[in-house]
C-alpha cells in the first residue's frame, strides 16, 4: 500500500504520477479514483499527462484510449491493457494498493538483468 | 466488390486492410508488400530501435489473433510492378498478377540517395532492414558519424547516435534545419538541442561528395571543408514509391494525386499514407498514414468521394532526451509566442515550452517540447476550430 497525497490535492480532472517501478499514475475521474499502470503500452508515453473524459483517458502522445476500470484500450495503437490497481482512502489520504503482478514483473525483470 | 488488393503492407497498408473488414467488406482481400516483413512501425527505428532501448518485437503493428481475423492473402517479399490503365490488374515483380475490384495504394516513400550511397559505411534509414545495417555498425565501437541532412530523421538518429557514445556531426545545407517545418524562432530552439546533446551542427554548406574507395572515410563539404567519418548517415528526405504506377492512367506528381477523399481519377482505387498527395498536399506523418485509411475505405466501397479527410496535422519526435509534438498549419507569416515555460540561451528550459502561433488574433498551430498537457489540450482546440485564446478565457 503506498499513500500518494492528500484527496483534497487531486479534485475531480485531476491525476497524479507516483514514482514506483514501473510508475503508476492516479486519476480523479469525476469523484472516482482509479489506478493504472502509468506507462502507455503503446509506447513510452505517461498517461497521467493524458486527456480525461469519464472513465476513459486518451494517451498524449497517439490518443489510444484506455479505460480506467479494466485498463484495456478502447482504440488502436495500443493493443494491450495496461494493469489496474486498487485505491482506497484512508484519513483524507489517498493509498495505492499496487496489484501483485506488478511485483512479480519487477522481481522477474531484476533477476532478468542480474543475471 | 469482390476482391479488394493493398499494395503496400507498412503501416496504412495495414490500417486499410483493418479499416475495410471494420467497415463491412467480406471479399477477397489481397495485401502486397514487397519487405519480407510483417508490417512493423518506422518511428521507433531512428529512436529507442536504434539505441537498442527495445527491440524487433516491439515494432510489430500487429499479432497472429488480428491476423488471422483479417483473413487477407499476404503476398509478402514481392513487388507491385504495374498497375492497368483500368485499376483491375495488379501485376507482380514475379510475373504474377491479381486481378482485383479495387486498389488501395500504400507503398509510402523511400529514403532519398546521394551518390556515393553504394559505399561501406553509408546508410539511410527507412527500414527495419537500414535500421538493423545501422544498429550493427553502431555497436562496433566508437565512431565518427557524419549525418547529411538536419531534418527530423537527421536529428533523431543523430541524437541517437551520440546517446550510444559516438561522436557526431549533423551537416545541414539550410542556414537553420526545420525552418519550413517550424519557422526560424522554433526552429532555432530546437537546433539547440544538437548542441545540448553534445553534437556538432555545421550549417549553410551541401555536402559536395564523399570520400573514400571501398568504405565512406569523409564528407566533403560545398564550402571546401572535409569531416573525416567512418559511419554516414544520410537523411535528406524521403520520395514517394510511384515508380511502379508509371504505366497506369493515375496522375502522378510528388505523390499519387487524390481529391480529398483519397479518391483518384478512377474511383476503384484510392491512395493513403506517405505516397498519396490528398487534395494538394502529402503528408509523410504516422497520424495520417492512420488516420487516412478509414476515410478511403468508406469512398472505396461507396464507389465515390462520400467523405472527405481534413485532419489537424500531427507529428511528434524525440530528441536529447526532449519530446517535439507540433500541430495545426502554420504559414510563414504566422507570429509566434511561448505560452507556458520558457527556452534560455536558445535551449529550452527543464520543464519545456509550448508555442503558439498566431495569425489575425487566432490560433494556427502549437508547438510543445516535453509540455504534453497543455499541448494536447491545445490541439484539440485546434482541431475544433476553437481559438485557444478564446477557450482559455471561457
Ligand atoms: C525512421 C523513421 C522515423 C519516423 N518517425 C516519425 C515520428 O516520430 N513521427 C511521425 O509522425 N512520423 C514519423 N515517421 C513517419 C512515418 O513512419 C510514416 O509517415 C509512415 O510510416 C507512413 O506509412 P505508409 O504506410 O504510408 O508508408 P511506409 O511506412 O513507407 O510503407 C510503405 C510500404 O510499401 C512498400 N512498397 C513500396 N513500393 C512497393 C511496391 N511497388 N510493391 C509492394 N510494396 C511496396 C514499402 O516497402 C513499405 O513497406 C518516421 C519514419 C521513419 C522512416
Ligand atoms: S504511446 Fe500511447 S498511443 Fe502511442
Amino acid at each position: 500500500m503506498i499513500p500518494v497525497c492528500r484527496l483534497d490535492d487531486l479534485p475531480a480532472g485531476e491525476s497524479v504520477r507516483i514514482d514506483t517501478t514501473p510508475p503508476i499514475a492516479v486519476f480523479n475521474a469525476d469523484g472516482e479514483l482509479y489506478a493504472i499502470d502509468d506507462t502507455c503500452t503503446h509506447q513510452d508515453a505517461s498517461l497521467s499527462e493524458g486527456w480525461l473524459e469519464g472513465c476513459l483517458v486518451e494517451c498524449p502522445l497517439h490518443a489510444a484510449s484506455f479505460d480506467l476500470r479494466t485498463g484495456r484500450p478502447t482504440c488502436l495503437p495500443a493493443r494491450r491493457a495496461v494493469r489496474t490497481h486498487r485505491v482506497t482512502v484512508d484519513d483524507g489520504i489517498v493509498h495505492v494498493h499496487v496489484a501483485a503482478e506488478v511485483v512479480a514483473v519487477v522481481a522477474s525483470e531484476e533477476e532478468g538483468t542480474a543475471a | 466488390m469482390k476482391t479488394v488488393t493493398v499494395v503496400g503492407a507498412s503501416l496504412s497498408g495495414l490500417y486499410a486492410a483493418r479499416e475495410l473488414r471494420a467497415q463491412g467488406f467480406d471479399g477477397r482481400l489481397v495485401v502486397v508488400g514487397d519487405e519480407p516483413h510483417r508490417p512493423y512501425d518506422r518511428p521507433p527505428l531512428s529512436k529507442d530501435f536504434l539505441t537498442g532501448r527495445s527491440g524487433e518485437d516491439r515494432l510489430a503493428l500487429s499479432d497472429a489473433e488480428e491476423t488471422t481475423e483479417l483473413d487477407a492473402e499476404w503476398l509478402l517479399g514481392v513487388r507491385a510492378r504495374g498497375l492497368d490503365a483500368r485499376g483491375r490488374t495488379v501485376l507482380l515483380g514475379d510475373g504474377r498478377t491479381v486481378s482485383t475490384d479495387g486498389v488501395i495504394i500504400a507503398t509510402g516513400a523511400s529514403a532519398r540517395r546521394l551518390p556515393g550511397c553504394e559505399l561501406a559505411g553509408v546508410h539511410t534509414l527507412r527500414t527495419l532492414d537500414d535500421a538493423r545495417a545501422l544498429r550493427a555498425e553502431l555497436g562496433a565501437g566508437t565512431r565518427r558519424v557524419v549525418v547529411i541532412g538536419g531534418g527530423f530523421i537527421g536529428a533523431e538518429t543523430a541524437s541517437s547516435c551520440a546517446g550510444l557514445g559516438h561522436d557526431v556531426t549533423v551537416v545541414e545545407a539550410a542556414p537553420l534545419p526545420l525552418v519550413p517545418q517550424l519557422g526560424p524562432e522554433m526552429a532555432a530552439v530546437c537546433a539547440g538541442l544538437h548542441r545540448r546533446g553534445g553534437v556538432d551542427l555545421v550549417t549553410g554548406t551541401g555536402v559536395a561528395g564523399l570520400r573514400g574507395t571501398v568504405a565512406v572515410t569523409g564528407v566533403e563539404l560545398a564550402d571546401g571543408r572535409l569531416l573525416p567519418a567512418d559511419i554516414v548517415i544520410v537523411g535528406i528526405g524521403a520520395i514517394p514509391n510511384t515508380d511502379w504506377l508509371a504505366g497506369s492512367t493515375l496522375a502522378l506528381h510528388d505523390g499519387v494525386l487524390c481529391d480529398d477523399g483519397c479518391v483518384t481519377a478512377l474511383p476503384q482505387v484510392v491512395a493513403v499514407g506517405d505516397v498519396a498527395r490528398v487534395g494538394g498536399t502529402r503528408a509523410e506523418h504516422w497520424t495520417s498514414a492512420t488516420e487516412q485509411p478509414r476515410v478511403a475505405v468508406r469512398n472505396l466501397l461507396a464507389g465515390h468521394t462520400a467523405e472527405t479527410v481534413r485532419p489537424l496535422p500531427y507529428f511528434w519526435s524525440d530528441q536529447y532526451g526532449a519530446r517535439i509534438q507540433f500541430a495545426g498549419r502554420r504559414l510563414d507569416t504566422d507570429t509566434v509566442r511561448i505560452a507556458e515555460g520558457g527556452v534560455t540561451d536558445g535551449t529550452p528550459d527543464e520543464g519545456g515550452f509550448l508555442a503558439l502561433y498566431e495569425r489575425d488574433g487566432r490560433t494556427t498551430a502549437v508547438l510543445s517540447v516535453d509540455r504534453p498537457r497543455p499541448f494536447m489540450r491545445a490541439r484539440r482546440e485546434l482541431g475544433r476550430g476553437v481559438t485557444v485564446a478564446e477557450a482559455a478565457v471561457s
